[in-house]
C-alpha cells in the first residue's frame, strides 16, 4: 500500500504492508534511524516519536492509522539544524547519556512534558517519564536535564519576548 | 592478525621500542600512517603512533580503538592524549577505530580494563607527538627546543612567534620518534582536561538522533534477517515450513543452519531473509519448525533449588579451609545460619543483539555492536572456515554492554547467515531473542553458617554454594574464588562449591561473581553484626583490621593479587564520613545501610539510605559512593554518571530482575515479564565521591555496582528488621505495621 505521511513537516511517500509499524517505516524505508527499536510492545519507549505533537509509540502505530497526522522524530525535533532543542541542548550541557541508545526517545517524551507543563517537578517528571527505560541508569540525569531544559526553555522564552 | 597480538598490556620500554622500530612488524600498532592525511603512508613519514594523525589544516584527529558502548572511552581515553598532545579539545576530532590487531593492539572492552591498560600508554604517545612537533619548530626556527613550548594546537619560541601544529607535521615528520627518555609528560597539576566533566564527544550524534548504534548501519542493497532459535537451549531444527515461508512477501530466502554445536556460538535455527525487517518479523510469525530438544528440556531452575536444598549439608568441593570452623561454630557465642539465593538474569541491552555482514569476494565485512572484535572474528574464523585477514570488522557504538556483547553469537549467526546470501544482510534480535537467548549471568544458592564470640567477635564463617556450569566448568561470575573476602580474614573458615553441569548458556554480566557474592556475604556480614549487636561500620572495621595488604593465597588472582586494606579501609571512613554515619536517628520504616567492595582493581564503599512505607514500597532516599580508583579521575563527567548507572543498575537488578527457566527455556519474554527499574523507582539523591590516592588509575564501568544490593539490602533491614535473603527483591514481603 502506498502511504503518503507528513514527517518532520516534509512530504514523504512510502510503499509498504499496512501493518508496518511506523518505527520500521521511518528506519528502513525513510533513513530516519534516531528513533530506535527496543522491545517491539510499547514497553520501552526508546521509539517514541510526536504524532501531532503528542508522545506516540512508533512501534506500536501502524502506517495505516498516521493517516494525515504530523509526525515528528528526533532528527526533527529541533527547529533548525544549527539549533537544538533546549531538552538536546540541556542533554548536551548535562551529559546526561551512557551508551545512549534510549535518549532519543527520552528527549522526546521530555519535549512534550515542557510543552504541556513548562516548570515541572520531580513528581511530574517521574509521571511523566516512567514509561521510558534507561538500562544504563541515567535517569537522575534525566531529572536534571528536564530541570535545566526548562530553564533554558524559559530563558529563550524571555529572551523572545 | 598472524602478527604478534598486543593483548597484554605494553609498558612504557615496550612502547618506545616499538616506536623505535616504526615500520615494520609489532611498530605498526604505533605507527602513525602520515603527517598530513593526504600523504601516502612510507616510512619516515611524522610517524607518532597509529592513533593520532595532524592534518596540515591543523585538524587533530584521536583514533579510540576501543568499543563504546557507554562506558565512556571513546571520550576519556582521547582527553589522555589530547592532554599530553596541547591541543584544545574544542575541535578535536574522534574516530572510532576499525578492528585492527596489528595496529591498535588488544581491542576488547570489558573487564573495565580499557582505562588501565591504556592510560599510561596514552599519556606517553600524547607526550611523544608534543615533543616531535616541539622539535619541528625548533628545526624550522634553528633554535634549541628549550626555548619552545606547546600550548593550544601551536608551539610558541620565547621570542613570541609561533607556528600551528598543522604547519609543524610535514616536518615533524622527518624526525625519528624520540626515545622514552626525550619525552617529558605533564605535571599533573598542570592538567587543563584531566579531571574536568567533559560531555561524551558523541553527544550531539546522540541527542539529534544521528545514525551511532550497529542497529543504525544501512548499507546499499541491504537485506534483513531474522534467526530463530529453538526455545530449549541448543535444540535442533527437525523440519521446518520453509517452503511456506519463502513465498510470503518479501521474503527472499529462508534456510536452516545446523549449527557450530556449541550452545555459545552458532546454534541451531531457522534464518528469514526479506526486504525489510519489518517482512521478516511478519514472515517468522508464520514459521513453524519441529524442534529436537534435546536432554536439556528437562533441566529446570527450581528443580535445581530444591536438589542444592536436599545437599547442603552434604561435602563440595573444598575452596578454602582456614582453622577449625565446626568446632568453632559449636563454641561460638552466636551462631546464624541463612540461605542466600539469586536467580539467573538477562543483559537486557537496550539495543537488541544485531550485526551486519556482507561475504563478497571471498572477504566477510562486518559491521557491529561488539565488546570482543579479536574474539567475534576468531569465532567466524573458526565456525564459517573463513581465514581471519579476510574479515574486515567495523566496531560500531553499542547501545550497552554489560558484557552481553563479549558473546560473539550474534556477530556469527550474521555472518553465516551473510555467507548465504548475495548481498549485504542485517540481522536483528527481537527483546524476545534477546532474553530468551542471552548469556546470562548464573545464579546461585549460598548456604551460610556464621560465628560470633561472647566479644561479639567474628570468629566462624561457612558457606557450601551451589552453582550453575555448562560444559564442565561453572559460568562467567559462578566460580567463587577461594580468597573472596571475607575469606582470609576469619580465623575458622571453609568455603565449598558444588556445581550443577546445564545446557544453559552463561556469560559475563557486569563486574561477573562480585556483582552477587557482594550482596550475598555483606548482608551476611550485617546479619552478623546484629547478632552481635555490633555497629556494621565498627563491625566491618574489625574485621578489616590494622595490617594494610592481604597477599592472595594462590586460589585468586584478581587486581594483580593480593588486596590493599588500608585502601579499602580509607575509602569505607570516607564513605561513612560522607553520608554521616551513625549521626541521624531513623523513624521506623527508615534506616541507613553499608556495603564495601574491591573488583576490578577498584575499591568501593557504599551507604544508603532507604524509606520502606507500611505497604512494602523500597525507595532509596539517599545514595553515598566512596570511590579509590588511584591518581587521577580522568573525565569527572564520565566517572560520575558510570557510579550513578552502577547505582541504579544495583538497585533495579535487587528489586525486580529474574530469569527463571523451566523445561531447559527462559518462561520471560519482554519487558512486560522481565521489568527494568524505571525512574519512578530510581534513588532520589546519588553522590559520589573520588578518594584520590597514589595508585595507578583504573576503571569504573564496574567495580561500584557490587556494594550496591547489599548496602541497600542491609539499609532496608535498618529501616524494618527484615533480612532480604533472596532476589529479586519483588518476592520478599516488605510490609510492616
Amino acid at each position: 500500500m502506498k502511504y503518503t505521511l507528513n514527517v518532520n513537516g516534509q512530504s514523504r511517500m512510502v510503499d509498504v504492508a499496512p501493518d508496518t509499524p511506523l518505527l520500521w517505516v521511518l528506519r528502513d524505508n525513510l533513513e530516519l534511524s534516531g528513533t530506535k527499536f527496543g522491545c517491539g510492545v510499547g514497553q520501552c519507549g526508546a521509539c517514541t516519536v510526536h504524532l501531532n505533537g503528542v508522545p506516540a509509540r512508533a512501534c506500536m502505530t501502524p502506517v495505516s492509522t498516521v493517516g494525515r497526522m504530523r509526525v515528528t522524530t528526533i532528527e526533527g525535533l529541533a527547529a533548525e539544524a544549527a539549533r537544538l532543542h533546549p531538552v538536546q541542548q540541556a542533554w548536551s550541557e548535562l551529559d546526561v547519556a551512557q551508551c545512549g541508545y534510549c535518549q532519543a526517545g527520552q528527549i522526546m517524551t521530555a519535549a512534550a512534558l515542557l510543552k504541556d507543563n513548562p516548570r515541572p517537578n520531580d513528581q511530574d517528571i517521574d509521571g511523566a517519564m516512567a514509561g521510558n527505560l534507561c538500562r544504563c541508569g541515567t535517569y537522575l540525569r534525566i531529572r536534571a536535564g528536564i530541570k535545566r531544559a526548562a530553564e533554558i526553555a524559559g530563558g529563550m522564552k524571555e529572551a523572545s519576548q | 592478525m598472524n602478527a604478534p597480538t598486543l593483548s597484554q598490556p605494553v609498558g612504557r620500554r615496550d612502547f618506545i621500542k616499538l616506536s623505535g622500530l616504526a615500520g615494520g612488524g609489532l611498530a605498526l600498532a604505533f605507527y602513525l600512517r602520515s603527517g598530513g592525511e593526504a600523504r601516502a603512508a612510507t616510512s619516515g613519514d611524522f610517524a607518532p603512533n597509529a592513533f593520532v594523525r595532524i592534518a596540515p589544516s591543523g585538524v587533530v584527529t584521536i583514533v579510540s580503538k576501543q568499543p563504546e558502548m557507554g562506558q565512556g572511552v571513546k571520550t576519556s581515553l582521547p582527553m589522555v592524549i589530547a592532554e599530553q598532545l596541547e591541543v584544545p579539545w574544542q575541535g578535536i576530532r574522534i574516530e572510532q577505530g576499525d578492528f585492527d590487531l596489528q595496529k591498535y593492539g588488544n581491542q576488547s572492552a570489558g573487564g573495565s580494563n580499557s582505562t588501565p591498560n591504556n592510560y599510561d600508554q596514552f599519556h606517553l604517545l600524547g607526550a611523544t607527538v608534543r615533543t616531535m612537533l616541539v622539535a619541528a619548530a625548533a628545526q624550522t626556527w634553528k633554535v634549541p627546543a628549550a626555548e619552545c613550548r606547546a600550548a593550544e594546537g601551536a608551539v610558541f619560541h620565547t621570542s613570541g612567534k609561533s607556528l600551528k601544529y598543522g604547519q609543524l607535521a610535514a616536518t615533524a615528520a622527518t624526525l625519528p620518534v624520540p626515545a622514552k627518555e626525550a619525552v617529558k609528560l605533564k605535571d599533573p597539576k598542570d592538567y587543563k582536561l584531566l579531571g574536568r566533566r567533559i560531555p561524551q564527544i558523541d553527544t550531539r550524534a546522540i541527542v539529534t538522533g544521528a545514525p551511532l548504534f550497529g542497529l543504525d548501519v544501512r548499507l546499499p542493497g541491504m537485506l534483513y534477517a531474522v534467526y530463530e532459535k529453538c526455545p530449549a537451549f541448543g535444540g535442533k531444527v527437525l523440519s521446518a515450513n520453509l517452503d511456506q515461508i519463502k513465498a510470503l512477501p518479501g521474503v527472499k530466502d529462508a534456510f536452516v543452519f545446523e549449527g557450530s554445536g556449541k550452545v555459545k556460538e552458532l546454534v541451531p535455527g531457522v534464518a528469514i531473509v526479506a526486504e525489510s525487517t519489518w517482512a521478516a518479523f511478519s514472515a517468522r510469525r508464520q514459521l513453524k519448525v519441529t524442534w529436537d530438544e534435546g536432554k536439556v528440556a528437562g533441566e529446570s531452575w527450581d528443580g535445581f533449588v530444591a536438589e542444592a536444598r536436599r545437599k547442603a549439608a552434604q561435602p563440595g568441593r573444598v575452596l578454602r579451609k582456614d582453622g577449625d570452623v565446626d568446632a568453632a561454630l559449636a563454641g561460638a557465642a552466636k551462631v546464624v545460619s541463612a540461605e542466600y539465593l539469586y536467580p539467573f538474569i538477562s543483559h537486557a541491552n537496550l539495543e537488541p543483539q544485531n550485526t551486519t555482514a556482507h561475504w563478497k569476494d571471498g572477504v566477510m565485512e562486518v559491521w557491529s555492536p561488539t565488546q570482543v572484535p579479536a574474539t567475534a572474528a576468531g569465532m567466524v574464523s573458526r565456525v564459517l572456515k573463513i581465514p581471519e585477514n579476510k574479515i574486515v570488522l567495523h566496531i560500531t557504538r553499542a547501545g550497552g554492554g554489560f558484557g552481553r556483547r563479549i558473546s560473539a553469537d550474534f556477530f556469527v549467526e550474521a555472518a553465516a547467515i551473510a555467507q548465504r546470501v548475495q548481498a549485504p544482510v542485517k540481522l536483528t534480535w527481537s527483546r524476545e531473542d534477546d532474553l530468551r537467548h542471552d548469556h546470562y549471568r548464573p545464579g546461585g544458592i549460598h548456604f551460610l553458617q556464621g560465628g560470633v564470640d561472647a566479644g561479639g567477635k567474628v570468629i566462624a564463617w561457612k558457606n557450601h554454594f551451589f552453582t550453575f556450569g555448562e560444559g564442565g566448568s561453572p559460568g562467567s561470575g559462578g566460580n567463587l574464588s577461594a580468597d573472596e573476602f571475607p575469606g582470609r580474614w576469619i580465623p575458622h573458615f571453609k568455603s565449598e562449591q558444588t556445581m550443577f553441569d546445564t545446557g544453559w548458556p552463561m556469560g559475563p554480566w557486569r563486574a561477573p561473581g562480585s556483582c552477587v557474592f557482594a550482596w550475598v556475604f555483606h548482608s551476611f556480614i550485617d546479619e552478623l553484626a546484629h547478632a552481635a549487636g555490633r555497629d556494621p561500620l565498627e563491625l566491618r572495621l574489625e574485621i578489616l583490621g590494622d595490617r594494610d595488604m592481604m597477599p592472595s593465597s594462590g586460589g585468586g588472582t584478581k587486581g594483580g593479587g593480593g588486596y590493599n586494606v588500608a585502601r579499602m579501609r580509607n575509602v569505607l571512613k570516607f564513605a561513612a564520613e560522607k553520608f554521616g554515619w551513625g549521626k541521624k536517628k531513623y523513624a521506623r520504616g527508615q534506616g541507613a545501610g553499608l556495603a564495601f567492595h574491591f573488583s576490578h582493581r577498584g575499591y568501593i564503599a557504599q551507604v544508603a539510605e532507604v524509606t520502606v512505607a507500611k505497604d512494602g514500597q523500597l525507595r532509596v532516599d539517599r545514595f553515598v559512593s566512596a570511590c579509590d580508583i588511584g591518581a587521577q579521575v580522568v573525565n569527572l563527567s564520565g566517572a560520575e554518571n558510570q557510579v550513578e548507572g552502577s547505582v541504579v543498575d544495583g538497585l533495579g537488578t535487587l528489586m525486580t530482575q529474574e530469569i527463571n527457566i523451566e523445561r531447559g527455556r527462559v518462561t520471560q519474554s519482554n519487558f512486560t515479564d522481565y521489568p527494568l527499574i524505571r525512574i519512578t523507582e530510581a534513588p532520589l539523591k546519588i553522590e559520589t565521591y573520588f578518594l584520590k590516592t597514589d595508585h595507578p588509575t583504573t576503571g569504573l564501568g564496574e567495580p561500584a555496582l557490587p556494594p550496591v544490593a547489599p548496602a541497600i539490602c542491609n539499609a532496608i533491614f535498618a529501616a524494618t528488621g527484615k533480612r532480604v535473603r533472596q532476589m529479586p527483591l519483588s518476592r520478599t514481603d516488605l510490609r510492616w505495621s
